[in-house]
């Protein structure tokens, strides 16, 4: 295939893929005050940014000011102000307080139940950590054995100064600028991220977290990780925490590319707990994220997600099966509980020969919550012998809930083999009973029957996710049952 | 050990127990047989605590304290143990999680500790041998593609772990096969000590020949119609329920 021809149904495949879940023909806003040229031009300089970077954040711009603001057909949220943003702020100090005593009760609660280390709840509530020569000297070590491996892995601005070749080469390679509304805005003013590269042959040997990096930089609004898995490479990638996030800012607009070359393997983990906003949905976070990731030759991409926080959110994780024998995963537990709306799935895009997916799809909702999944698996006509597997599965806990399920199949080649089976079953009132007889109260026991269901989605986490992911499940969907 | 006083109780607007008397004394087990319809499942359910089913009169002493007043969970720590007529599967939780659930749930509620991981284990080798439970059945989701015959083996290895005070036990035989029987009922008679009191509800002979009862009592239509001694059951067996 030519370079021009590959580019062309690259282009076609990404350039559409955030069509589903929204219509077109709604009154969009005018370009905020807030965001302009000059805007972008300060952003830029303030980082300073060699010239290719601010031409392209330009041209997203351009791009962008085109577009209007997308609806869903799933997801009822009072639109963002935009213009109230202020698209650059120094790099976040948050308020430091002096003691564990000043934080939130809730949020401290809330930790306790994670069984979140006294240490680790200080550096996660923004509390002055006196650090112990202990964690200093693990963050160095760690540091010291990915550099001896040629692994980078550092804020994204730090790349675009250090290793601009590498971010110019992939940078809006998986997610275009024109992609979507959001990818389009975050393009515009993405203020830093992750980057992340392994080189060719190298295994990571461990789990590579943001944790680490968010002690140097906070996250902003509008975070850009690019992750490049270099040909026979592994790496495992763990993102977000289980603990609560707060933010002020109330729109979160990522984006998350992943190129995974020839032979190499990438897991994506994600647990994410942004706050979903009180009772009534009041005060949360939206989250619209765009990930996606490009398998070529025999590679593979895993997304492993637990979502269980924002009020409204709207993700999905996609591959992008470009090369022959490549496989792509989707493993995805997202609660909903009171007045959250959850509108993810993935899509798995077949281009290479032999190329498999899987998606499993576990959804539980609780409350007043909409919980829609939604997924594409799409078959292009070169794609001879494609499978896709998927189950989708939701567990109602109330009869005020709902559960959607929106799966969008287009085969163009008659040799595909697709599997698909969908399941909707209230949470057992027998269950439920049938434990407390044992001994176990009711929490407890919706806990475990949660837990059950989403076993197989928790059982792809990494052990140190695992374990906390569990806990939130079932703290997620406290007092819920009815 | 168990009072139970002209007990009424409804599902949705039916009248199901109608002034149901029982005295059950420790160590004591008593058979309770009845046409199918009865109540014996309902008088199950109300006993543990099942919310569908109303108590609209009446009252229950279980060991000095009033069971009505508990939740599902409390009486079953408190030592109440129901063996399902039908066991609920629960898919994708492993059996010894749950019984590790259960078994610390009851000693919480007794201010002990959560169980050390080698008495655990221990514990549930012995009980397994009891009731000579299949070492993959123990590993397998609670009772998650079970045979039936499985299922109340599974039963009866639970009420093994948690050694209640009381356990009701409700068509226990109903599904196993003939060895299977035996076994069961050997694992319940082992259990059975001058503390411990059963609740055995059959509609056969056959589970009484193994198990063999102190009293027999007869359901129908919500209330106890007539009690007497093992004997009773063998002329049930012969005669039917239409003569009494
Ligand atoms: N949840 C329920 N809703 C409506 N009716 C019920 C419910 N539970 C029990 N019943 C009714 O109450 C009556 C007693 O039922 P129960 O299950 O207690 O009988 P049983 O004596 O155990 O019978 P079997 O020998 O067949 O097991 C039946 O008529 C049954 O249909
Ligand atoms: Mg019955």
């Amino acid at each position: 295939m030519s370079q021009t021809e590959e580019d062309k149904l690259l282009n076609e495949v990404t350039g559409k893929s955030y069509e589903f879940g929204f219509t077109t023909d709604i009154e969009s806003d005018t370009i905020a005050p807030g965001l302009n040229e000059d805007v972008i031009r300060e952003i830029s300089a303030k980082k300073n940014e060699p010239e290719w970077m601010l031409e392209w954040r330009l041209a997203a711009f351009k791009i962008w000011s085109e577009m209007e603001e997308p609806e869903w057909a799933h997801l009822e949220y009072p639109k963002p102000d935009l213009q109230a943003i202020s698209y650059y702020s120094a790099p976040k100090k948050k308020t430091e307080l002096k003691s564990l005593d000043e934080v939130d009760p809730e949020l401290r609660k809330t930790m306790e139940k994670l069984g979140i280390s006294l240490e680790e709840q200080k550096r996660l509530s923004g509390v002055a950590v006196d650090f112990v020569m202990d964690s200093v000297s693990v963050a160095t070590s760690f540091k010291d054995k990915l550099a001896e491996l040629g692994v980078i892995f550092c804020s994204l601005s730090e790349a675009i100064q250090e290793h601009p070749e590498l971010v110019k080469k992939y940078i809006g390679t998986v997610v275009p600028q024109r992609d979507n509304y959001y990818a389009a805005l975050n393009s515009a003013v993405f203020t830093d991220g992750s980057f992340c590269y392994i080189p060719k042959g190298v295994r990571c040997p461990m789990e590579l977290s943001t944790y680490f990096r968010i002690n140097e930089a906070g996250t902003g609004q509008f975070e850009r990780t690019l992750l490049i898995a270099d040909e026979g490479s592994y790496v495992s990638y763990l993102e977000g925490c289980t603990a609560p996030q707060r933010d002020e800012n109330q729109l979160h607009a990522a984006v998350v590319e992943i190129v995974s070359l020839d032979d190499a393997e990438v897991k994506y983990s994600t647990v994410q707990n942004w706050y979903p906003g009180d009772e009534k949905g009041k005060g949360g976070v939206y989250n619209f994220v765009t990930k996606r990731g490009i398998c070529y030759k025999r590679s593979k991409i895993s997304w492993t997600q637990v979502e269980t926080g924002s009020a409204v959110t709207w993700k999905y994780p996609s591959c992008i099966l470009k090369g022959d024998d490549s496989i792509g995963e989707f493993f995805s537990v997202a609660v909903t509980n009171n007045m959250q709306q959850a509108d993810t799935g993935t899509k798995m895009i077949h281009l290479g020969k032999r190329s498999r997916s899987t998606i499993i799809s576990k959804g539980i909702s609780a409350g007043n919550s909409q919980n829609s999944y939604r997924g594409l698996v799409k078959i292009h006509p070169g794609a001879t012998n494609a499978r896709n597997f998927s189950v989708c599965d939701s567990l109602l806990m109330s009869s005020t809930c709902g559960a959607h399920t929106f799966p969008y199949i287009e085969a163009s080649n008659p040799t595909a083999k697709i599997e698909h089976e969908a399941t909707t079953s209230k949470i057992g009132e027998d269950q439920i009973f049938y434990c407390q007889q044992r001994g176990i109260d009711e929490e407890e026991a919706i806990g475990l029957i949660v837990k059950g269901y989403a076993k197989e989605v928790l059982n792809k986490l990494p052990m140190e996710f695992a374990v906390e992911a569990q806990k939130l499940l079932t703290i997620s969907l406290e007092g819920s049952v009815g | 050990m168990l009072k139970i006083k002209n007990l009424h109780a409804q599902v949705g607007d039916t009248q199901i127990l109608q002034g149901l008397n029982l005295e059950v004394g420790p160590g004591e087990v008593h058979a309770i047989m009845g046409p199918n319809g009865s109540g014996k499942s309902t008088l199950a359910s109300v006993l543990s605590g099942r919310e569908s089913y109303e108590v609209t009169d009446g009252s229950v002493d279980f060991d000095g304290v009033d069971l009505l007043e508990m939740d599902a969970s409390d009486r079953a720590r408190e030592g109440l143990f129901l063996a399902f007529q039908y066991p609920v599967e629960i898919p994708g939780v492993s059996n010894m999680n749950f019984m590790k659930a259960a078994i610390n749930g009851k000693r919480a509620h007794q201010g002990l500790d959560p169980i050390k991981g080698t008495d655990f284990l221990q514990k549930v080798k012995d009980c397994a041998s009891l009731v000579e439970l299949d070492g993959r059945l123990r590993d397998r989701s609670v009772n998650e593609g079970f045979s039936g015959g499985e299922k109340k083996r599974n039963e009866i290895f639970q009420m093994a772990m948690l050694e209640p005070k009381l356990a009701v036990l409700d068509e226990t035989d109903s599904g196993l096969d003939i060895d299977a029987l035996r076994v069961v009922s050997q694992g319940v008679n082992a259990m059975r000590n001058s503390d411990r009191s059963f609740i055995v509800i059959t509609h056969y002979q056959r589970l009484l020949d193994h198990i063999v009862p102190d009293y027999v009592h007869v359901l129908s239509e919500g209330k106890i119609v007539k009690s007497g001694g093992k004997e009773l059951a063998l002329e049930l067996e012969e005669k039917g329920y239409d003569w009494i």
